[in-house]
């Protein structure tokens, strides 16, 4: 870990370029790192990420080392997915719950080599990381600071990665990883990232950070690339209809009120559930879930009208509130004004009438609708380009 | 899974685990016990540590068993007796000072002491009965709300009020705090004092100044009704072997030297055991009698969850206690002491804070310097343990920490040395009697007992790890979070001091068919 004693926000490895770039000086602390809302204008951001490439700071990112001969037995037990099919080489979206089944985090899991892997968290969990390591023989270390991170998103963000000396790019699958020496090192490139579009996340040490960002950009140049900020990764994450911890579900460790974290069924995360793998941290609990039932319902609701439903109330035809938007926001691309919301069951089915509370002010004067809202079922944004291998040149 | 040739496996021929043993028996089910020692009865054993000489292995006076048990499984009919019962505790300084306490008279106190005494014993004897109630059962649970639980919980609440107001009041005051507080307000001697602060840190990684000693002292006198401190005839092995007797009439088989390496699940059920020979034994019920902490590894950290594993590992089990036994060419003298009393409860320990300064050495991973003695010459009463003319003494020594930063090769040593030292300042002369010494260190009674930290009452009995907390939420209902596991040792409610009870409470639970909360 990187000591906070001189500065209150630390820097990335990419600070120089990071601030050189960022016109409008609009910061957030994101873990303790400095880390740019906006460089100069949110709208060209989020259509660089749609149109051309967006290239975004990712470090912040908590990263764990985890190897050691239990190590793939340990993740097992772990996650609520089965790690036995993430080979090495191969990435994985993942989450992990507490006993009670209440999810403390999402992530992914990169296989590096065999019995070596890394798991990219939003929150540091290295205390129940820990826990789970009672009694196996497992090493685990935060390497946060020692891996610099860039995503590098977008239609065009394969020929930029090809152009600065990525050969073979293009062959890459989702979820994949490859090596390439780089500036006398080496670079980690995969195929993921949180904007739902072709696009990869490239890693680096820190020493090699600042030259990794100069040949990007250098090699982008012709392929509009731009640098991003969290605002414009928010309005695409939200367009894929990806969750986020701490926005759309309170992390399990950090919740105090009763009743508050959620299951990842009542994240619509069934998918990731493997009770067929042996046990994992939750797996009792979540079985008693799927045999009594959840709480809540999380859905993706396609809102009338074009104001986003930010923090609002989620009302049945009666009027009577059975939920709330997590997270809302129009979405340009997909063209529809979207929110994601958690609904107490058993609300949320196709044939169920909701309404969301919106408030909006127009020059001091606020306005309140009640937009209808259509359960969307199947994804928001979803262009072939994201899945296509070879990746599509643009 | 039911072509299984036993219902269930019983891990551990302690006594509880015969006991659980038994009551499954006389419920229909075909129940096999699993020991991996030569004979029954756990930390209940009688050893031959010289030619000839024999000695209750750990805990050498019994003073907690549930006379409800004795009756229930006709423990006497099955060899239980006694050499002595209702014996005298003598407190002995080493300054020629004595303090005598028969029953509720002291000899050597004060007319006003004697006052207080009887009072405190009789206050301490109501709180017991209340607390007894509650330790023969498996205690409610606080959150299900079922019908049962509410009418136990208003049950408790009434034998709580009913007290009458004085002593509902003293016993809300001081049911949480420490002892030292409690005797130093109330009596004037310093033996009487530091003998009653001994009762309650006896066994415990506790001083008198630690926080709820005093819960720890009224689970000492749970059943002082009983046959007060008693000595069985024989040792303690013949406890041991009164359960096993009382399980073999039940119906339930016992095999010795079968250790138990793991215990299997299927589908992440328990399913059986694995014994250190590679065989494998099925049964939808496994049982067990071995510590929580052992338990579990048996089951292994990747087949539980890793908050319940965090409570498993932080479950307070380090044992202090080392156990020094003497084989004697005559019986020691005591100065000051009459003769006809030498077979009773001696106390070496003088003031409480002689005992807290003991204690603070064990909190810095030291041994005490000047240990507290709790000793016995069971010779006196029962003539079966030594040759003729030859004594056995027997002492429970405090505080020798699991974790010795010196190591344990090198503490034993100096542990000796300081326990005959002591024994030298209240017995000049005795170390010239001595033919044969062993000392039993907490590392010892993991590597003889399985017990993990050594702890003999398998983890400490303290509010945190008491009652409906015992051992760790998640386990605390005698069933496990994995189905067809349960508990029945020590850990459980209401934990160790050779009672009986978690055996027979585990049981009970097991056939109404409780599971894990």
């Amino acid at each position: 870990m990187t000591p906070h004693d001189d500065q209150m926000l630390l820097d990335t490895p990419f600070a120089s370029r990071v601030q050189a770039a960022c016109e409008l000086r609009e910061w957030e602390s994101w873990k303790g790192y400095a880390s740019p809302i906006a460089y100069e204008d949110v709208e060209l951001e989020y259509f660089a990420v749609r149109n051309a490439t967006g290239v975004f700071d990712l470090t912040p990112m908590t990263k764990y080392r985890i190897s050691g001969p239990d190590a793939a037995a340990f993740l097992n037990r772990l996650l609520t997915r089965d790690v036995g099919r993430i080979r090495p080489g191969r990435v994985g979206y993942t989450v992990w719950c507490n006993d009670a089944g209440m999810v403390l985090d999402d992530g992914t899991l990169f296989h590096l080599s065999p019995g070596d892997y890394r798991l990219c968290a939003q929150e540091r969990c290295l205390d129940w990381l820990l826990t789970s390591a009672l009694g196996l023989d497992v090493t685990i270390a935060d390497e946060t600071a020692e891996v610099a991170a860039l995503a590098v998103q977008g239609p065009t963000s394969c020929a930029t990665l090809r152009a600065m000396g990525l050969d073979g790019l293009e062959a890459l699958r989702p979820f994949g990883l490859r090596h390439y020496p780089f500036d006398g090192g080496e670079l980690m490139v995969s195929r993921t990232g949180f904007t739902g579009d072709l696009g990869y996340e490239v890693w680096v040490a820190p020493a090699h950070a600042e030259a990794l960002w100069d040949a990007l950009f250098a090699a982008g140049r012709d392929h509009l690339i731009r640098p991003m900020g969290n605002a414009a990764l928010e309005l695409a994450r939200i367009e894929a209809g990806f969750i986020q911890a701490g926005v759309d579900f309170v992390p399990a460790e950090q919740v105090v009120r009763h009743g508050r974290a959620r299951s990842p069924f009542e994240l619509g995360l069934d998918w990731l559930v493997d009770f067929d793998k042996g046990h994992f941290s939750g797996r009792s609990a979540l079985l008693k879930e799927r045999a009594q039932g959840s709480r809540f319902r999380f859905v993706r609701l396609d809102v009338e009208g074009n104001k986003p439903a930010a923090e609002s109330f989620i009302l049945n035809k009666r009027g009577k509130t059975v939920g709330h938007a997590t997270s809302a926001a129009w979405c340009p691309s997909a063209k529809r004004n979207v929110a994601l919301a958690s609904l107490e069951m058993p609300w949320g089915r196709p044939e169920d009438e909701l309404y969301a509370e919106i408030y909006f002010s127009r020059e001091l004067r606020w306005t309140r609708v009640e937009a209808r809202c259509r359960i969307i079922d199947g994804p928001i944004w979803d262009p072939p380009r994201r899945r296509q291998t070879p990746a599509p040149d643009y | 899974m039911t072509d299984a040739a036993y219902d269930a496996l019983v891990v551990g021929a302690g006594h509880n685990g015969l006991a659980c043993a038994a009551y499954l028996a006389r419920s229909g089910r075909k129940v096999l016990v699993l020991e991996a020692g030569e004979q029954p009865g756990g930390l209940a054993a009688t050893r031959e540590f010289a030619d000839g000489f024999r000695v209750s292995a750990a805990a050498h006076l019994l003073n907690m068993l549930s006379p409800e048990l004795v009756k229930d499984l006709a423990l006497e009919r099955h060899g239980l007796a006694y050499a002595a019962r209702n014996l005298k505790t003598v407190v002995l300084p080493g300054d020629g000072r004595q303090l005598v306490i028969d029953g509720d008279r002291l000899a050597g106190a004060s007319a006003s002491d004697q006052a207080a005494f009887a009072e405190f014993q009789r206050r301490m004897r109501r709180y017991a009965k209340v607390l007894n109630r509650f330790c023969a059962r498996p205690f409610p649970r606080l959150t299900e709300r079922r019908g049962r639980d509410n009418w136990l919980l208003a049950k408790l609440a009434w034998d709580v009020r009913t007290l009458g107001k004085a002593d509902m009041r003293e016993l809300l005051r001081i049911g949480a705090i420490n002892i030292h507080d409690v005797v130093e307000e109330k009596f004037e001697n310093p033996l009487l004092k530091a003998a009653l602060s001994m009762d309650a840190v006896l066994g415990s990684h506790m001083g008198p100044r630690s926080p709820n000693t005093v819960y720890a002292y009224l689970h000492r006198h749970l059943n002082d009704a009983g046959a007060g401190s008693a000595l069985v005839k024989g040792g303690m092995g013949a406890l041991g072997a009164a359960f096993a007797a009382a399980a073999e009439a039940s119906g339930a088989a016992i095999r010795y030297r079968q250790r138990v390496t793991r215990i299997d699940l299927a589908d992440c059920r328990a399913a059986g055991v694995t014994l250190a020979d590679g065989s494998a034994i099925a049964a939808p019920l496994v049982v067990s009698n071995a510590d929580l902490k052992s338990t579990f590894r048996l089951v292994g950290p990747l087949n539980l969850d890793a908050g319940f594993v965090r409570r498993v590992h932080n479950f307070r089990a380090r044992g202090v206690t080392a156990k020094l036994h003497l084989a004697l060419d005559g019986l020691p003298e005591f100065p000051g002491l009459d003769p006809t009393d030498a077979g009773s409860r001696l106390l070496a320990a003088a003031t409480m804070d002689g005992i807290e300064g003991a204690f603070n050495h064990a909190k810095y991973g030291e041994c005490s310097p000047e240990p507290i003695m709790e000793i016995s010459i069971p010779t006196v009463h029962d003539d079966s343990l030594a040759p003729p003319g030859k004594h056995v003494l027997s002492a429970v020594a405090q505080y020798a920490p699991y974790t010795l930063k010196a190591g344990w090769p090198a503490g034993r040593e100096a542990f000796m040395r300081s326990c005959l030292g002591r024994l030298e300042a209240i017995s000049p002369g005795i170390g010239e009697r001595v033919i044969a010494a062993e000392l039993l260190t907490p590392p010892d009674f993991e590597a003889r007992f399985g017990v993990r930290g050594g702890h003999w009452h398998h983890g400490e009995i303290a509010l945190d790890q008491a009652l409906f907390t015992r051992p760790v939420p998640g386990a605390n209902h005698y069933a496990t979070p994995v189905p067809g596991l349960y508990l029945c040792g020590a850990s459980t409610h209401p934990g160790g001091g050779l009672l009986g009870l978690a055996g027979r409470n585990s049981a009970k639970a097991i056939l109404s068919g409780e599971d894990a909360s």
